[in-house]
């Protein structure tokens, strides 16, 4: 299935958390907040929560800004 | 009377909490973390904003973050909604922010009108304030210098009002004193000038306003020597406010003897 991840396409195996996805993306236990179709997934949800084809993630982080 | 036993029994507070320095900043535009690190600590500033942005997927997710160099237990991290142009990507930024920081509540929301001036949209501010103090956030809101609209921002329960002096990013100083006069004198909440600033004396004009903090990034991390320059700032923060506790004195047009007349020879 395919998914929009920070607004491009990444394909992804049917029944990956979001805990499996940050981690094949490198960000396992890094500061990050994740959103998905808009709506917040508080980090106690990531081993839990499925992603479904054509849902759409952001997963975020605090850079410098003024 | 020295600032060392002044500072403590005047703090800023905002939300109910106190600070002790009067100098917010910015952590943008710096060339590494170290410096952004070595600024801040220069500038004596304990609330430092932040921005939210997607991460890099590609790019190493093990390299160093901001969060390292400035850890929450250390400063008070003020995420901000830069970049936003509309009240929807106002609130879900800083709902995002309050995952990021573990609950935290304390944001400034900043909603952008246009490329150009990066003037605030002040409808859709208005619009976003109201939703995130609804949703318990304690809002410190970038807006323009028109005293109505702070009154408005007030009333919505936003927790400091944070008019521009300038526009962002170009140093031209305080433009619009009685502006922010009008401002200061009718608030109840913190009234800190937010953008604008360009050297040290703009930051003491505004703190001799009676301004309650001022708030920079570009003015430190664009000059040659950014650590030199927080710590120019800090000191122009201190010299405003205490000018502003101690009353200046009136404007007159001609001169007065500082010398006593009586007892000159001749």
């Amino acid at each position: 299935m395919q998914i929009i991840l920070n607004g491009q396409p990444r394909d992804c195996d049917a029944a990956t958390t979001i805990a499996r996805l940050l981690e094949q993306a490198g960000y396992a236990g890094r500061r990050v907040a994740v959103e998905l179709n808009q709506e917040i997934v508080p980090r106690s949800r990531h081993d839990s929560q499925l992603l479904a084809d054509g849902d759409r993630l952001e997963i975020v982080h605090a850079i410098g800004g003024g | 009377m020295n600032l060392k036993t002044t500072a403590p029994t005047d703090p800023l507070i905002i939300a109910g909490k106190s600070y002790g320095s009067r100098l917010l900043t910015g952590t943008g535009k710096y060339r590494d973390f170290d410096e952004t690190r070595a600024a801040s600590l220069a500038a004596g500033a304990e609330i430092v904003t932040v921005a939210i942005r997607r991460v890099n997927i590609g790019q190493d997710p093990s390299a160093p973050s901001l969060i390292d160099a400035l850890p929450p237990g250390e400063f008070t991290l003020l995420p901000n909604t830069a970049g936003c142009y509309n009240a929807a990507d106002a609130v879900r930024t800083c709902k995002l922010a309050r995952e990021l920081l573990d609950g935290h509540r304390l944001v400034k929301l900043e909603v952008l009108g246009d490329q150009k001036t990066l003037f605030p949209d002040v409808v859709e501010t208005l619009k976003a304030a109201e939703a995130l103090v609804a949703d318990g956030f304690e809002v410190m809101v970038y807006t323009s210098d028109d005293p109505i609209l702070a009154r408005r921002l007030e009333e919505i329960g936003c927790v400091a009002v944070m008019p521009l002096a300038a526009p962002i990013g170009s140093g031209l100083g305080i433009q619009n004193r009685y502006n922010l006069l009008e401002i200061i004198e009718n608030a109840k909440v913190p009234i800190i000038v937010d953008a604008g600033v360009g050297t040290a004396s703009d930051a003491a004009i505004a703190m001799e306003l009676g301004c309650d903090g001022v708030l920079m990034n570009t003015a430190i991390a664009g000059a040659r020597d950014p650590v030199l320059m927080a710590h120019a700032m800090k000191l122009a923060i201190q010299a405003g406010r205490a000018a502003f506790k101690a009353g200046r004195i009136p404007r007159k047009r001609y001169a007065s003897a500082s010398s006593p007349i009586d007892g000159t020879i001749g």
